[in-house]
This record gives C-alpha cells, structure tokens and sequence, in this order.
C-alpha cells in the first residue's frame, strides 16, 4: 500500500496528516472508496472533465474553488466548521453541561447509529442516480448532476470520518459496510427504502434534489444540534454544500415548468396530449411527479410516535430544526405536540408527548419548508398568465410509515374508499405511462449552450461563467 | 377497582391475530404478524412483532395444533411477515404498566411455551428452524434460540440482539443468557458482548459467535430455510400418510367459583383462599388399539385430560392469585388408570400416542413449576396409580388416610411402570429420583412393590407419602397442614418449595427456571428497573434512567 500525502490528496482542517488513528483508518478505506466510486459512481464519467466546485478549507476563500477536474481525481476533503468556544449542550438532560468532544460511552450505540443511517444515504444518493448522466439534457446539468455526486461522496467521507476517530473498530467496520451496501440490491440494500428506489429521469431527480435532499437538510439541521460536537460541527459544514443540492432541484423544476408555460402559450392549450406532442411535460404530471416525491419523502421522518426520536433528544443526541432559536424549555418534558390520526374513517388531531413525536416536528418544519419553494413554482405560472396551481399533497397522503401508513386518502386530504383509491391512483400518482412519457424525452444534449427541448435554459451559470461555457469536456 | 377480564388459555387458528400457521408437506410455517392493535390490556400497541400474553397463547395453540392435527408436518418455520423485522421480543410498555405478578407469570407462561419446542424436539420428531429474515431482538432472538436451527438473513442490517441489559436494565429472562451459554456454547466472553450491545451482532460474526447456525442472503433466504427445513426434518419418524387429530374446543364451564370439564374439577374457596383440584380416571371401556385411539381422536381420554388439565393450570395461575394451595384428589378406578398405562406404553412409538404422552408430560411439569401450594388428599374412591401417582408424587406434601378397621374401603396407591420415567421432570428425572435423590435402595424398593396396592402404612413406609394419618386424626392433621400453610409469607413459600421441588441436578431448564428467572424476577422488584426513574419505566418516553450506583 503506497502511503498518501494526506494534506495535498484530502484537504482537510482535522490535521490529518499527525493523527495515527485516522492514517491507518483512510489508508486502507479510500482505496476501497475509490474502488467503489469507480465500480458504482456516475456511469461512464471517469474520463470527463468537470468544472466543479471543491472545497479546500472552510473560510470564505477555500469552500467554493473551480475548476476541470476528473472526477476519481476530486479531492474529497474533511471539514468541520471551527469550534465554537465553551460551546454549551443547549438542549435535553444534559442541558448547560460542556458538549462532549469524545463520544460517551452510554450512547456509542445511538450515535453510532445515527451516523451509520445518515451516511448510507450518501453513497446510496450517488449509485440512485449514476446513469442519470446519460440523459443530461445539458452540459450545464450534467455538471450539476456530477457536482451534486462528489458531494454526496463527501458527505460521505464525513461521516466516515466520524466513525473512523471516534469510534475504533466499530466504527472501521461500519466504513466498509457503507461501501458494501449498494441501492436497490435485494441482498444488499442501502438500510432506508426511499433510497433503494431508482431515479429513473430528469425530472425525478430534480424532485428528489429538492424533495429529498431537503430532507438531508432537515437532519443535518437536526444534527448539527448535537452534543456531539464533532458531530455538530461536521454536519454544519455539509449544509452549506447541501444548499446547492436543493437549488439543482428548485432551479430544475423551475425550468421544466417555465418551458411548459412557454409552449402552453405558443400553442394556447393546456391539453396534456398536444403538449406532450410538442415534446413539453404538462402541468399535470408535473403535479403527480411532485405528489410522490413529497409523499416519499416525508415518510423519511420516520414514526409520528417514537420512543428513539424521544431518547435521542433527552439524551443531546440530535436536536429539533432551529433548535436555538425556539422558545421554550428546550427539555420538552411534559408538553404536548398533535399528530394525525385516522380514527373510524376521519382524520382526527390527537395529542401525544412532544419528546415522542419529534420526528413529526421536523416533518412539519420539513413540510413548511418545502411548500415555501412549490409557491415560488407557481410564481413561473403565474407569470405566463396560466390559471394553474401546484400544491404539496395533504400530510396524510400515499404515506407508507407511522400511524397513517395505508391511509388512502385523496391528495387535498379527503378519506376515499379503496375503489375510489384504486380509480383515481393515476390522477394522482405518476403512472406507468406518465413515467414512460418522461423518460421517452431523456436523450443527453452535449453541445455547449444547448438544452432539451423539455427545458429551459438557466438564468445564469455557474460562478459567473456563461451558460454555454463547456461545463464538461468529453475526451 | 374493576377486575380485568379473565385470561383464556383457549384458542383456534380462526380466531387468531397474531400468527398464520400454513403447511406445507412436511413443513408447517408459522408467520408472526402481530396485530398492533391486538394486546391483550389495553395501554400499549404490539408494534414491530413485539408480544404480549395474548401472543403467546397463540402460539402455544399453533404448536398445539401442528403435533396432534398435522402428524406429517416434521419441522416447523418461524418466521415473520413483516419487513425487515423478525421479532423484537416482548413489548416494553406492557411490561411497564404490568404488575410483577402478571409480569413473572407471563415470562413463566412464555418460557414453558419455548421449552415446549425443545420438549418437542427432543422427544416428539418435530423439528424448529427459525428463520430470522430481520431484526431479532430481546425476546424474539430467544424465541429463535429455542429453536433448533437459527438462519439469519445476511442483508447486511438485519442482527440478532438481546439488548435488556443496556437497554432496560433488565435481563434477557426467558432462557436468554441461559441458552447464549447451556445451549450454543457461546464463549462468555463474546456472550458479555453481545448482551451489552444494543444493536447486536450480525451476518458473518453472528455465526463465527455462534449465535446462529448460518446466515443466507435475501435472494437465497427461502430456498435455504427451505432445504434446510426438509434436512431438519430428515430424521424424523413422524408419520407422512397419517390422519390428524383435530383439537375440538374443550368442554367446560366456568363458574364464579369453579372449573368445571368433562374430566377434571377445580372448585375454589375463596374465603380459605384454597382450589381443589378433582381429577376423573377413565370411565367406561377405551381404546387399546390404535385404531380406535385414532379413532376417538381428541375424545381419547388421556388425551382429553391433558389439554383439560393445561387449561386449569394456567387459568388457575393467571386469574386466582390469592389462591394459594392447590389441594389434589382423584376420583376413579386405579385399574382403568394403570389400563390407561398399559395402552400408552404398549403403543408409545405410535406418533398419537407419543404426542399425548409429552402432553401429558408437559402439563405434569406445569405443576412442578407453579408458584402454589400443592397438596394432595389421598380418600376412598381415589386412583393414585401409575400416571395418576404422578399428581401425588409432583406435590409438596401428600397425605394417605388410613382407614385400619376398613381394609376394602381404604384408599391405596399403586406405582406402576409409568412412574419410572414416562413424565420426567424438568430436571430430566422422574418424580421418584427426584423424591429419593437416585439413591438405589429406596428406588429399588419401591419397584418391588410395583403393581401392588398400597395402603397409607404401606406407602408411608416406603417414603411414597408424607403423612397417613387414621381416620380420627385425618380432619384436623389434614385442616392444619393446609391453614398453616396458608397463612404464612406467598413469597417465601414460593421461593423454598421451588428449592426443595427442584433438588437435585441442574440442566439447563432448571436454570432457566431457578438461577435466570430468580435473578430476573429480583431484578424486576429493584428500582433501578421499576422505580420512578428505573430503566424500565422510562423507556421510550425519553427520560434518562437514573440507577442507583451501588452494587448489591
């Protein structure tokens, strides 16, 4: 085994290269991580050269550096934000203690486990969307894409990272199973379902960008609350790369949608069939594909009622969405908080213990969230004149985990009967000739400044470039 | 404070909500899909496979069923119908807001269930495999360790744990910690691990542990339990072409004060806080021959008085705590009992025959392991003979009237070749080594008396009785023995006839039952596990448990 020049190969603020634990740790885990970047990354990219954004320290300067790059040779850095002095647990039983720098040994279990949960989806993210490159309908997002990919590959690393310092052997096994696992491999599945789905098109993957990759955002959030400094202090960073993320979805969504509206007026039809013939996705399906996207998504948040949101949280573990700026006692005990139930065929609101129904605080948070995006959607409608409104589905619909798993409700949230279910599913939900139609429009368009005829062309590009600037060079 | 519904033992596969039993060839499966909202009190949801009482008694009935209704079955799948989960043991909240009785008879009630399995194994030809395709944990890992086989999905999450320890303060009580060593052999060491690991072991460690037998990936988990299944079952001499036998509801009626079935009556003072237990030998001519055994099917008379006599025991033991001696009695022939004998040794290879024989052998051990007073009252028109003996013989005390001027009406006991080992004891001894700790000459004297009647005098002599007290002294020897009994502590009558009943080796069910269960049930009544802040208590809710430090 070569030894790494670890400062000039994996930029990093950790002081890498003194500390022992971690050389022997990433010696022999990033080869395998290249072996898996190589084995289950972006398909057929490994020669392409990428303008791509890497971060070389955490200051202003260092987190956003350009340039073309191949992507085996990214240099996946390790960062956490600076510590921040006397920093105080602010939240559960712990509450005004210093926060830990090592893990304690009461809660290796949990924490180890959140890490693990956390870090799966990195790698799982990145094998979901590997032959989305095939069909970019730009250069511009294909860079995007493959920005999007090293970055999952990162936060990866992070995450590994963390497992690697703190927690020994353990935590070195643990490494290599995040690169065993592999999406969608009935033997070997990545551990939350959500993540064994393909991202079959374009347009699924700008919904999942925004969707779900705002769910990273939510339980990095949540993380970043951490008594665990490290922890804390890891998942701060990844947020800001995390940002770029959810706007690939927004923006994406955005484009498709405003090419819509664009051929809408051309034509004068809002006929789903004629705009289909002229190559656009109509608004419809564009609503279908965004109800399965949100209602997978929020499913992510795990029970309305559970006894781990509950330990995690009194325990310093993980904290709620803004956990500082909230008003309350920041212990929980005794409160209240409504979730959702279906009682004999009606929705009702039942009062559980805030501490255990944390995971539906932060979907709500989450929800809240998102719509705010779907508004600025409908702004692009609104702007060519079109009377149609998209909408996030009702809480309670398509969902799959919690007490409203089963449910069938219609999406504004009315209690149907299975029949009416089984009738209406493909008004709702994208079907399979929806989903054929989406991917009959997949072709990659690899000419400078060319897009898709389902898309429009950004505003802008990316770090003041031109949009026709050669975002990926083919060799 | 209302009372809470009855406990009922008795159940059928129509009615129940927590398992699926399907069969198929030589292979029954048995699925858990525990309905969430089927618990047995109200107050907490089954989620994820965890189980409660009511679960149980299903599969108690399930297993029940596949040893008498499907004879060509040889081994039996558990395994779950829920994703990526297997079991994960019994529910906490149930545990949380159970009372220490409720909660030490159910671990006692779910521990005879899994021995079953081992009972079954060992003497029945019928084989368990537990295929654990997801989390495995607490309660559910030992329901698998009771099993003869564990095969455990290798999806790369799903381990097998037994998390009690670091999880709720408690320990991993029914046969848990006990099988991890007796049974697997897992080095104490690794055992130490794995029993203050949360998350538990999985795939490739799990079976260099030993903690499974073999691991199999998703794509080839049901080919492999499949083979394995049909492997397992090999050995067997359970019959493929044979008729099985259907386990009618059993006929009885419950009283405010009484039990009452065909064969067997339970009549309760409550004012004295005592049960009399009446139990009829057969009446009337009965099959000798297998045909006509097969034939009277579920009707067959030992077969009757088994499953009756299960039901009395545990709806005794669950619904009548305060009631604290059983009293004995039999009412019958000794002739048609020791016939009864001769037809079950004649034809014990026979599968009907040898099933009802480890019911019956079974129940007989659920007497032993009650936490009750037993006495036995042997009167006139009593049949203590052979396998009805064993009712006397498995009792703390048994007290022989003898009737001095009344040679024909004074009641005898007869030992007979049932009493030399057709019903061990959980210890693996019969009632009579137990009694006499395998010391030769007391057995060997006792064995030549075999098959004669022997007056209270005659049995008193050979140590086969407690007491003989004459006529005259009978009311008051036998009113005494019983009030006396009764009014001392529950608790530590509890503790010092568990000791004396259970005297001699240990195995590993002695363990389960002596050493685990009383570390268990001390640990249960500790606050660090109950108190306000004990770790029971506050699982799940998100308080921290706080311990008391020192060690005791």
């Amino acid at each position: 085994m070569s030894a790494i020049d670890y400062s000039e190969k994996i930029p990093n603020n950790v002081d890498l290269g003194e500390d022992r634990t971690l050389k022997r740790a990433l010696e022999q885990w990033q080869p395998h991580y290249l072996d898996w970047w190589n084995d289950m990354g972006p398909d057929g990219s490994h020669n392409l050269d990428v303008y791509l954004r890497t971060a070389v320290s955490v200051d202003p300067a260092g987190w956003a550096q350009f340039g073309h790059v191949k992507m085996p040779d990214y240099r996946w850095g390790i960062f956490l934000n600076p510590a921040e002095k006397d920093r105080k647990i602010h939240f559960g039983e712990h509450k005004g203690a210093d926060v830990w720098q090592d893990v304690p040994g009461e809660y290796r279990a949990n924490l180890r486990r959140i890490i693990v949960t956390q870090g799966d989806t990195e790698p799982a993210s990145v094998e979901q969307q590997r032959h989305l490159g095939r069909t970019a309908p730009s250069l511009y997002d294909l860079r995007n894409l493959f920005q999007v990919n090293v970055e999952e590959g990162r936060h990866l690393w992070a995450m590994v990272y963390l497992l690697h310092k703190y927690f020994g052997r353990d935590g070195r096994e643990e490494g290599e199973a995040l690169l065993e696992r592999r999406s969608g491999q009935q033997d070997n599945p990545r551990i939350l379902q959500a993540f064994n789905e393909e991202t079959p098109d374009w347009l699924s993957f700008f919904m999942f960008t925004y969707f779900t990759d705002r769910d990273g955002k939510f339980q990095l959030c949540a993380l970043a609350e951490s008594s665990f400094d490290p922890l804390a202090r890891t998942t701060r960073f990844m947020l800001t790369e995390e940002a770029h993320h959810m706007f690939v979805g927004e923006s994406g969504v955005s484009r498709v949608i405003q090419r819509t509206c664009q051929v809408m007026r051309e034509l004068k039809t809002d006929d789903p069939a004629q705009l289909r013939a002229a190559g656009v996705i109509d608004l419809p399906t564009i609503q279908r594909y965004l109800n399965f996207h949100f209602s997978v998504t929020i499913d992510l948040f795990g029970a309305d009622e559970s006894s781990n949101a509950a330990t995690f949280y009194s325990t310093g573990l993980k904290g709620r969405f803004e956990e500082s700026k909230r008003d309350d006692d920041h212990v929980l005990k005794g409160a209240g908080y409504k979730v959702l139930q279906l009682r004999d065929g009606r929705l009702v609101e039942a009062e559980v213990p805030m501490l255990n129904a944390l995971n539906e605080v932060l979907r709500d948070d989450y929800i809240k969230d998102s719509i705010a995006g779907i508004e600025r959607w409908n702004k692009v409608i609104e702007k060519a004149g079109i009377a149609f409104r998209l909408r996030a589905p009702h809480k309670a619909f398509h969902r799959s985990i919690g007490t409203l798993a089963g449910a069938k409700l219609s999406p504004d949230g009315r209690v149907v009967s299975e029949a009416e279910w089984a009738a209406k599913v493909d008004q709702w939900l994208p079907s399979a000739s929806d989903r054929a139609f989406v991917a009959s429009l997949m072709g990659r368009v690899a000419e400078p400044g060319k897009f898709a005829n389902w898309i429009a062309p950004p505003a802008m590009g990316i770090n003041r470039q031109p949009v026709d600037f050669e975002y990926v060079r083919f060799n | 404070m209302s009372h809470p519904p009855r406990v009922d033992y008795q159940t059928n596969p129509s009615i129940y909500r927590h398992w699926k039993l399907s069969f198929d060839g030589p292979v029954a499966t048995l699925t858990a899909d525990f309905d969430e909202d089927g618990g047995l009190r109200p107050g907490y949801k089954l989620k994820l496979n965890s189980y409660d009482l009511g679960v149980d008694i299903e599969l108690n009935d399930a297993v029940n069923r596949i040893r008498f209704e499907h004879p060509e079955v040889r081994t039996v799948v558990l395994t779950s119908a829920k994703d990526r989960v297997f079991c994960s043991g019994a529910n906490i909240f149930m545990l949380g807001v159970s009372s220490h009785a409720w909660k030490v008879n159910f671990c006692k009630f779910t521990n005879e269930t899994r021995n079953g399995l081992e009972d079954s194994s060992k003497f029945g030809g019928l084989k368990f495999l537990a295929a654990v395709n997801g989390v495995c944990a607490g309660g559910g890992y030992e329901l698998a360790l009771a099993c003869d086989e564990i095969i455990l999905v290798d999806d790369r999450s799903s381990a097998v744990s037994l998390p009690e320890v670091p999880l709720l303060g408690v320990l991993p009580g029914t046969g848990g910690l006990t099988r991890l060593t007796d049974k697997r052999h897992v080095r104490h060491d690794l055992a130490d691990i794995f029993c203050t690991t949360t998350e538990g072991v999985r795939g490739q460690k799990a079976k260099a542990w030993g903690l499974v037998d073999d691991i199999a990936k998703p794509a080839e988990f049901a080919a492999r339990i499949r083979q394995r299944a049909l492997e397992l079952g090999a050995g067997s001499d359970r019959p493929a072409g044979a008729r099985g036998v259907a386990l009618t509801p059993i006929r009885r009626r419950i009283e405010d004060d009484a039990l009452r079935y065909a064969n067997v009556t339970v009549e309760i003072d409550r004012a004295k806080r005592v049960a009399i237990f009446t139990v009829k030998g057969p009446q009337g001519p009965q099959p000798s021959g297998v045909a006509d055994i097969e034939a009277a099917g579920a009707e067959w008379y030992p077969l009757a008085l088994a499953r009756e006599l299960e039901d009395a025991i545990l709806s005794m033991r669950t619904n009548e705590l305060d009631i604290g001696v059983w009293v004995i009695k039999t009412d019958g022939e000794a002739e048609a009992v020791l016939a009864m004998d001769e037809t079950l040794l004649a034809h014990q290879d026979h599968w009907l025959v040898r099933e009802t024989i480890g019911y019956l052998r079974r129940t007989l051990s659920r007497f032993d392991l009650s936490s009750r007073s037993l006495f036995a009252l042997i009167e006139p028109g009593s049949c203590f003979a052979g396998s009805f003996l064993e009712l006397a013989l498995a009792c703390d005390r048994s007290y022989h009237l003898a009737l001095p001027d009344d040679e024909a009406r004074a009641p005898k006991v007869i030992v007979g070749e049932a009493n030399f080992g057709l019903y061990p004891m959980a210890t693996g001894q019969s009632r009579l080594q137990r009694r006499f700790y395998g010391e030769q000459s007391p057995l060997d004297a006792v064995r030549a008396k075999a098959g004669r009647p022997l007056d209270a005098d005659a049995a008193f002599a050979l140590g086969l009785v407690t007491s003989n007290p004459d006529d005259i002294d009978w009311p008051d020897e036998t009113r005494i023995a019983i009030e006396e009994r009764l009014a001392m502590s529950p608790d530590a009558l509890t503790g010092m006839e568990a000791n004396l009943r259970f005297n001699g080796q240990e195995n590993m069910i002695t363990r389960i039952f002596g050493r685990l269960s009383a570390w268990q049930n001390w640990i249960f009544q500790r606050p660090n596990a109950v108190g306000e802040k004990g770790a029971l208590k506050v699982y799940g809710k998100g308080d921290k448990a706080a311990f008391d430090w020192n060690r005791v």
